[in-house]
């Protein structure tokens, strides 16, 4: 296990080279070798959707990944789009509702639906429900949830139309 | 119902008392900048991965580790043996639960495993996966020893015993046998009986439990970060067990990624990564992971209730009958026990109705399984459940409608306070307003027009109620008089600053659900100052009040009264000042949005900014022997009743299709009386999660055991939880009762929504299939199980 691989990848837009071990998940490299500690880790086995994270644009499960598969891509995490103020509307939702407790899962539900809104704009109330099922939620019961993603739906048609 | 005095800090200018306040830490949370426990990293911090027994029950022979320890990275590897001499091992009883007994629990198993997932040996290494590597090369002689794994037959005599010292397996048993029981069901018109079974099910917070010990030998100083409820208490047990003495001790609790009641029990893994800290001198770390969180956080539940009740011919509930056994694993939890969720059942059963004769038995029974306690709505959704799955039996043996047999035995709104069978005192509940109020929101008799019309097509819609009671702001009533150092105070410093600004300490502590967002309320309401410049801190025994923390819904009733308390000490000793630098009578000053103002017309006087210039840079110009005092400290302990209950009711509307027994969920009403309501949108959103859960253990979740005491469904693929898709839009109305025993009035709301969300769903399933002439009564409620109820499989 001490054999280590570079892996060169861009994260939040930085680019970052580091030796590392093959086994490795994405989810683990960014938490403990880059401290971005705000993608989290659930349950290590893809079901949660605590640690979903950008690669390339596609959200995937930061704890099914390998952190060498990501070599030259362009990984994006709740730190990077917070900085950049790509889902402020989100966040601004979410608080105004009370869409999050605990907020394990919030930096994943956050990046799930900003996924949702990007490929269906116009996605209705059992869409939202449906695309969001792959990230638990302990602690709201998922209704505030559905209804602050609702409502970034509607206002982001609003500006458009 | 005595008439609060008219004026009190709730009718304060400017109140926020009531508003539905965005919480102001959940900004970090939003951005990914929270602090959970492993987020921090440690200077010299290693890593504990832990060595588990694969059976139910198996004695410990040799334990080779020369392999493990030659591991890379690998520090020390730690038998159960070595770290007994760090810490000694504790007994989960409470001399309040007369005859409660429990057997010594090591922090690592010595000699004996007694559940598949217990410790055996510890690794410790520079990081968690070279310590999981070392792990798998540790090599242990097992043998395997009889196990229990049905409670049904735990307490017969071909059962071995798992704790021979304790000479059975019967951890704990309570009976009661109030009025003429027998008498009531020789006399009654009919009697109604079922069992109930509910399935053994676990919190599954999505942050696992976690904790990073850093021991300081040089000053013989414990700092523990940890993803708990309870600091002071976990504080308190430390020093026991370590043996150091407590006032070394400094318990951090930062943000908490859920708990549920899941986190404020003595884990023996987290025991053990803190006394490995004593040993190595050094932090270490322990995140537990998804699958041995399944296998050792706490269960709940698993309850099997044979219950009956006696009806008179006018429909009056006259007397209830119940047997409830329960299997807790092998040991009863530290410290507060694993005989309260039983003790629960008996108190609350039946107890918002008004049932004189009232006979039950728990028996709590030791099992080879993962250990059992107290979790979100503590026996709650069972006694909710029996009572009102047994009130829907009567409805149907009666043939009555299910609303009006509830309003013919709950008990009246002017009747208190009222003493229920069981002993338990109610100040001043609202069963009859919550009723008419959820009837109304629902649009009851149209779901029944409805439903008669979809039956004719073959859809089979039901609707099912459940009223409910909820144990909250708990005295010390409930631990304290039982010898446990759980503390039923709570405490508020709060400081006023030079900007004008207040920073509150509180004993409470925040794992989401708001408790720092309302004492902020209450401080900015009480001192009289904007939100944004109120500061809590909490979760820190070296910084915060002695208090008990979060449990019991205690954050807000408690809490929030310290506050009041500190707030309004804070505005006197502000105004005292106020009026000398103001040449005024402190009476006729008010402190309003920030400033120091008159109290008759509001005119501002000088913001407390000005004020705490003068007071902390200019003291020289007040008069000799004046000394402010911007400080103070105040404290609350609920004494009038061992409880404040809450009460309210809740329905879903479901439609079965007896097909498949797929269950949709159309829609959920929650009325709930919490007393005053501190900020709105957090009640509803503490409802809302608290009928999820509560769904959870009614339709999906249930630990899977086989018959070597294996837990078969271990991981979050295969235990289910409730995900959005399949949730109901979930409405919430209230009535607001507060409480007399604190100015606030404020009781708590985490558990209503997981009291009556079981009971409602199953009257649900049973109103939709009656047609068929069949109910269900054991959950989780599974197509398969509907299917087979249906008789169809």
């Amino acid at each position: 296990m001490s054999s280590t691989q570079t892996v060169s990848l861009s994260v939040n837009g930085e680019d970052i080279s580091r030796a590392i071990e093959p086994r490795r998940n994405l989810v683990d490299f960014l938490r403990e070798d880059l401290q971005l500690t705000g993608t989290h880790v659930g349950c290590e086995h893809g079901v949660c959707g605590a640690c979903t994270l950008r690669v390339n644009g596609e959200i995937v499960r930061g704890c099914l990944m390998l952190a060498v598969q990501a070599d030259g891509a362009k990984v994006e995490t709740i730190e990077g789009v917070s900085d950049s103020g790509e889902i402020a509307d989100l966040q601004e939702e979410f608080h105004k509702r009370n869409a999050l407790q605990c907020g394990f899962c919030t930096p994943g539900m956050l990046l799930a639906a900003a996924d949702l809104l990007k490929s269906n704009p116009d996605a209705g109330r059992d869409q939202i429900r449906e695309y969001i099922s792959g990230n638990y939620c302990r602690c709201t019961g998922y209704q505030a949830i559905v209804d602050a993603i609702e409502a970034v739906v509607r206002k982001r048609g609003e500006q458009s139309s | 119902m005595t008439e609060k005095s008219p004026l009190t800090v709730l009718d304060r200018p400017n109140s926020f008392i009531g508003k539905s306040i965005r919480r102001s830490g959940a900004k970090r949370l939003l951005e990914g900048c929270g602090t959970y426990v492993d987020d921090i990293t440690l200077p010299r911090m290693v890593h504990v991965a832990f060595c588990r027994c694969p059976f139910a029950h198996a004695k410990i022979g040799a334990i080779d580790s020369e392999a493990a320890q030659a591991t890379s990275g690998v520090i020390r590897v730690v038998t159960g043996r070595q770290l007994a001499e760090y810490c000694t091992p504790w007994i989960g009883v409470l001399t309040h639960l007369q005859g409660l007994k429990s057997a010594p629990q090591h922090a690592i198993a010595v000699d004996r495993a007694c559940w598949q997932g217990e410790a055996v040996a510890a690794v410790v290494a520079e990081t968690r996966s070279q310590a999981e590597d070392a792990v798998e090369l540790i090599d242990i002689d097992y043998q395997e020893l009889p196990i229990v794994v049905d409670m049904e037959t735990a307490l017969e005599d071909a059962t071995p015993v798992i704790h021979p010292d304790l000479g059975d397996n019967l951890c704990f048993q309570r009976e009661v046998d109030i009025g003429e029981v027998d008498k009531a069901f020789a006399d009654a018109h009919c009697v109604v009986e079922e069992t109930f079974n509910f399935g053994r099910h676990t919190g599954v917070c999505l942050e696992t439990r976690a904790i990073i010990a850093d021991y300081n030998p040089a000053e013989q100083h414990l700092t523990v970060y940890l993803s708990a409820q309870a600091p002071h208490m976990m504080k308190n047990l430390y020093a026991k067990h370590f043996g150091l003495n407590e006032d070394n001790i400094r318990v951090v609790c930062k943000d908490v990624g859920g708990s549920f009641g899941i986190k404020v029990h003595t884990y023996p893994d987290e025991m053990a990564a803190a006394a490995l800290s004593i040993m190595l001198k050094r932090p270490v770390k322990f995140i537990a992971d998804r699958l041995e969180s399944f296998v050792t956080d706490i269960h709940a539940r698993d309850h099997r209730v044979k219950a009956r009740m006696a009806v008179s011919k006018e429909g009056k509930f006259t007397a209830i009958d119940m047997d409830d056994l329960t299997g807790i694993g092998p040991y009863s939890v530290y410290p507060r026990t694993s005989g309260i969720e039983a003790n629960q059942v008996v108190n609350l059963t039946g107890g918002t109705y008004m049932i004189e004769n009232y006979r039950a038995r728990t028996r709590v029974v030791f099992t080879n399984k993962n250990g059992m306690c107290q979790y979100r709505a503590v026996g709650h959704p069972i006694a909710c459940a029996v009572s009102e799955g047994l009130v829907d039996a009567a409805a149907r043996a009666l043939d009555m409608d299910p609303v009006d047999l509830r309003r013919r035995n709950l008990i009246p709104d002017d009747a208190y306070p009222y003493t229920y069978a069981t002993g338990l005192v109610f100040e001043q509940l609202s069963h009859h307003q919550c009723l008419d109020k959820i009837l109304e929101m629902m649009d009851y008799d149209g779901l029944r027009r409805e439903q008669a019309e979809y039956r004719d097509k073959g859809v089979y819609r039901g609707i099912g109620f459940a009223s409910m009671i909820e144990v909250t702001n708990p005295s010390p009533a409930f631990y304290g008089v039982g010898g446990a150092f759980i503390s039923s105070q709570e405490g508020c410093t709060m400081r006023l600053d030079h900007t004008g600004g207040i920073t509150c300490t509180v004993g409470v502590t925040e794992q989401g659900q708001g408790s720092d967002a309302v004492v902020a309320q209450v401080a900015a309401t009480a001192v009289g100052v904007p939100m944004e410049t109120v500061r809590v801190i909490s979760g820190d025994t070296d910084v915060v009040p002695y208090g008990g923390g979060t449990w019991a819904s205690r954050a807000a009733g408690i809490g929030g009264e310290a506050a009041l308390r500190a707030g309004k000490a804070l505005r006197e000793n502000i105004l005292e000042i106020a009026g000398i630098i103001l040449q005024a009578d402190p009476a006729a000053l008010d402190i309003r949005d920030g400033a120091v103002v008159d109290a008759v017309d509001g005119t501002e006087r000088m913001p407390l900014s000005e004020f705490g210039r003068i007071v902390y840079f200019r003291g020289d110009t007040l008069p000799k022997g004046v000394q402010p005092e911007l400080v103070v400290t105040r404290h609350y302990v609920p004494k009038a009743f061992p409880f404040a209950f809450t009460n309210g009711f809740e329905a879903f509307h479901v439609e079965v299709d007896v097909d498949t027994g797929f269950l949709k969920l159309l829609k959920c009403w929650v009325v709930d009386d919490c007393g005053t309501i501190i900020n709105p949108m957090l009640v509803d959103e503490q409802i809302r999660g608290g009928v999820v859960q509560g769904i959870g253990g009614a339709l999906y979740e249930e630990c899977l055991y086989d018959g070597q005491g294996q837990f078969l469904n271990a991981n979050m693929a295969d235990y289910l939880v409730p995900m959005a898709a399949e949730m109901p839009d979930i409405e919430v109305g209230h009535v607001e009762t507060p409480t007399q025993d604190s100015e606030l009035g404020a009781k708590g709301v985490g558990e209503a929504g997981t009291t009556g969300a079981p009971a409602a769903i199953m009257n649900a399933i049973n109103d939709a299939i009656q047609p068929f002439g069949k109910h269900i009564s054991d959950m989780p409620f599974t197509p398969e199980r509907i299917l087979k109820a249906l008789g169809k499989v």
